[in-house]
């Protein structure tokens, strides 16, 4: 009885202290919550949430203070993810933040573009290269669809093109069965 | 010597129904009107087009470049005139269009000098840019680049070289008579990469169902007397043409989950790329043809030896295809994807052209709940669990899916084939894998958004820390005169603008300046630096213009839609300029 206490003790004082040991050893630099969620975020950056960018968006939701469903380039599957990662209920987005739409890039239109930088200083991820009173051109594999060029531009020359599927891109798609109508008495008695 | 032979697990037996196509021998077809030469036919980077419309080509002439070291060239397959090089419908189950060279015959067949390749003499490095510059790949089906199948790694790390004639898929038959034409050729290219990956013996394995092949090739390795060379039959059982199922079936050698079979010093090659191995090397002859099984609900099923980009609908006239024909599938009935119409061209993965009709193949009976019966597991020659795969992808649970080694299964049709419940199986792995390649995709692209979107933070924070510096510093100098600066730029160019009334701030009016400036330019303005491009500025070009006129089009919807609001709610803010002066929406 007592050499049972004694292990039971014994082991109990041992995985603390080891548990103790671990945690100053292994801490982690940031907040990891906050890591995750951005993980899940899909670092558009567009604002669109009521954060400047994903990773304010995801500190404010680790701390709190704001939804899982304020993310519309996230979609569904995000908030979804985002639940299943805070363990907290599904919801919908919410519509006040925008809706999801299919991936687009911006293009702007070379010929009319007067080089007035707004849109370089606009472009959260650094796609837009050109310089004062010179053409700009939007590097497409780097556009994250944001739309925050749009706006600024003066010349109205920046449009959203939806991003084409190519063969290397294209998805399969989820199998899918016609259903076929139960034929039975009519068929017969027609016959 | 009689070899000891393995067995893999699972398989099924469907009929083979190989005959048909092999009682002719192989008949070389004539060129069509047009062909359509995808630039991209491989895995791999995308070939850079080095020709352009109007261009006049040579048979063997090399019409698309390697794109880096993991592609393979292209090449003209006669000579003739390029008449555009634009997106064109692909044979792939997407129904979508990719860059094609197209080229009209001039029935000349005109050939490029050929350049004499002594790769004897040369070292591996260069046979395998040779052979990448002949646009060597898989011919099996995979179309992975050879050249990069070919470093003979670690010394000795390649102990065993499996040539691949097994040939499994019911229908397809071009292994079997190329086997038959060209024996002799297809081991001396086989003895070439045993040379390049420094093996110490070729297994050349064969299914019992092809008795002539076999005996082609035993003869024709007799004749050429090399003791590492063995011609191994192999029991038929579908799907024994699988890399890793025919390495288990010759050597024993299992590859675990998640490998591959160099790690176990074992190299696997299609006998047609054996014999391409050789062609480049020997005669200089890049890869513009292959041999494709036509079958299935044809009059006259045959294999033809076809110029690559010869349009699917020329083959099946040839092969006379009979009119209730419903469907058209690349490759065969097993793992054979459907195509989307008859003016895709031939490519390099195209071993067979295969007419479906309801009667040959009757459409799939409705599909029923899984009911766990183990029999897909106990025919997965892969040794997966199909029903596990298959419950996580219908689920999109693709992280579960990956966990019972989804990328394992080589999508051969076993499980679906013997599912008493009639569920497409691999439809819903295909699903599941092409989902996560997505996912994976956007996933990278997030992290390098997120890095520029750091990185420009950092940067912003920088500047502004140097800006107060600079300003601290110079705290007591100077109030610039301006403004007074600004207002000059901004009257004297600007004559059609000045009339605007509301322009105030100064910027606004630079902005303004700038836009008539613009205006005026564009008038005058026809880019003088467009003549004698290189195909490839002339593509960059187009697209360019492309994307412009899609810009201008939205632009002008927009400006449409957003006309009426504009003028009633602030008929005084600074008007929107039109893209395009004149033809707005207004
Ligand atoms: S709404 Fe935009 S900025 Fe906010 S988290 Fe989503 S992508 Fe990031
Ligand atoms: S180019 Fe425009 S739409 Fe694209 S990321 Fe930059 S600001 Fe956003
Ligand atoms: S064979 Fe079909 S029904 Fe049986 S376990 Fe596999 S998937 Fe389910
Ligand atoms: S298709 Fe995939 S899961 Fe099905 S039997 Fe073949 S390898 Fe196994």
């Amino acid at each position: 009885m007592i050499s049972a206490l004694l292990v039971m003790l014994g082991l109990a004082l041992a995985l603390g202290a080891a548990l103790g040991a671990a945690s100053v050893l292994f801490r982690t630099q940031g907040d990891p919550l906050v890591d995750k969620i951005d993980a899940i975020l899909p670092q558009t950056q567009c604002g669109q949430c009521g954060y400047p960018g994903c990773k304010p968006y995801a500190t404010a939701i680790a701390g709190g203070e704001a939804d899982i469903n304020q993310c519309p380039p996230g979609g569904d599957e995000g908030v979804r993810k985002l639940a299943d990662l805070l363990g907290r209920e599904y919801k919908p987005l919410n519509a006040e933040h925008g809706v999801e739409k299919p991936k687009a890039v911006a293009v702007i239109d070379e010929a009319t573009c007067i080089g007035c930088t707004l849109c370089i200083q606009a472009c959260p991820v650094d796609a837009i290269v050109g310089a004062a009173k010179q053409m700009h051109t939007i590097v497409a594999d780097l556009c994250t669809g944001c739309e925050l060029c749009v706006a600024p531009c003066p010349a109205d020359c920046i449009a959203m093109v939806p991003v084409a599927d190519t063969v290397d891109t294209w998805k399969w798609r989820y199998p899918v069965f016609e259903l076929k109508p139960v034929t039975h008495a009519p068929a017969k008695e027609a016959a | 010597m009689l070899r000891q032979l393995f067995s893999f697990n699972g398989g099924v037996k469907p009929d083979p129904n190989k005959g048909a196509s092999t009682r002719e021998p192989i008949a070389r077809l004539p060129l069509p009107p047009q062909l359509i030469i995808p630039l991209h036919q491989h895995i791999g980077g995308t070939p850079r087009p080095l020709v352009k419309a109007g261009d006049r080509v040579l048979h063997g002439q090399r019409i698309g470049a390697a794109d880096g070291n993991v592609s393979s060239a292209v090449h003209a397959p006669t000579s003739g005139t390029v008449v555009a090089v634009e997106p064109r419908l692909m044979p792939h189950a997407s129904g979508l269009s990719a860059m094609a060279v197209v080229i009209e015959p001039d029935g000349l067949d005109l050939r490029v000098e050929r350049e004499p390749f002594d790769w004897h003499a040369a070292t591996p490095g260069e046979v395998r840019d040779h052979l990448r510059d002949a646009g060597v790949v898989g011919l099996g089906g995979a179309v992975f680049p050879s050249h990069l199948k070919l470093s003979a790694g670690k010394a000795g790390s390649t102990d065993t070289l499996v040539i691949n004639g097994a040939e499994c898929e019911p229908f397809i038959t071009c292994d079997d008579m190329l086997m038959r034409s060209e024996p002799l050729d297809i081991l001396r290219g086989a003895q070439v990469m045993k040379t390049l990956l420094a093996a110490k013996q070729v297994l050349v394995g064969i299914e019992d169902n092809k008795p002539e092949a076999a005996a082609a090739l035993k003869a024709a390795a007799a004749e050429l007397g090399d003791p590492a060379l063995d011609i191994v039959v192999v029991p038929t059982r579908y799907p024994a043409g699988g890399a890793k199922q025919l390495i288990r079936v010759l050597t024993g050698i299992e590859v675990p989950h998640g490998q591959r079979s160099t790690d176990y010093g074992v190299q696997c090659f299609n006998v047609a790329t054996a014999l391409a191995v050789w062609n480049a090397l020997e005669r200089g002859e890049p890869l513009t043809r292959r041999i494709v099984t036509v079958a299935g609900n044809v009059e006259r099923p045959r294999n033809f030896d076809v110029a690559i980009g010869t349009p699917i609908g020329f083959v099946f006239e040839h092969a006379g295809l009979k009119p209730d024909t419903d469907k058209l599938i690349m490759g065969g009935p097993m793992m054979g994807v459907p195509l989307p119409g008859v003016e895709a061209p031939v490519v390099k993965a195209t071993n067979c052209l295969l007419a479906s009709s309801p009667a040959l193949f009757p459409p799939p009976e409705p599909e029923m709940p899984c009911i766990r019966c183990g029999e897909c597991a106990r025919a997965c020659p892969a040794d997966l669990q199909p029903f596990e795969l298959y419950w996580h992808s219908r689920s999109r649970n693709f992280g579960r899916a990956q966990e019972y080694h989804l990328f394992d299964c080589i999508e051969c049709g076993c499980c679906a084939y013997v599912c008493p419940s009639h569920i497409p199986l691999v439809d819903y792995y295909r699903y599941a894998k092409s989902e996560i390649w997505a996912r994976e995709r956007d996933k990278d692209a997030a992290d390098s958004a997120r890095e520029r979107f750091e990185f420009r933070n950092w940067r912003a924070e920088r500047e502004k820390e140097e800006k107060a510096a600079r300003l601290a510093a110079r705290s007591a100098a100077k109030p610039v005169a301006k403004t007074a600066e600004v207002a000059d730029t901004a009257t004297s160019p600007a004559d059609a603008q000045a009339a605007t009334p509301a322009v105030t701030d100064p910027k606004k009016a630079l902005i303004e300046a700038a836009m008539a400036r613009a205006r005026a330019q564009k008038e005058a303005a026809a880019a003088k630096n467009t003549d004698a491009l290189t195909p490839d500025q002339q593509a960059q070009v187009d697209a360019a213009e492309a994307r412009r006129k899609r810009a201008a089009d939205l632009v002008a919807e927009k400006q449409a839609a957003t006309a009426g609001e504009t003028a009633t709610v602030s008929p005084d803010a600074p008007a929107p300029s039109p893209a395009e002066p004149g033809d707005g929406a207004r």
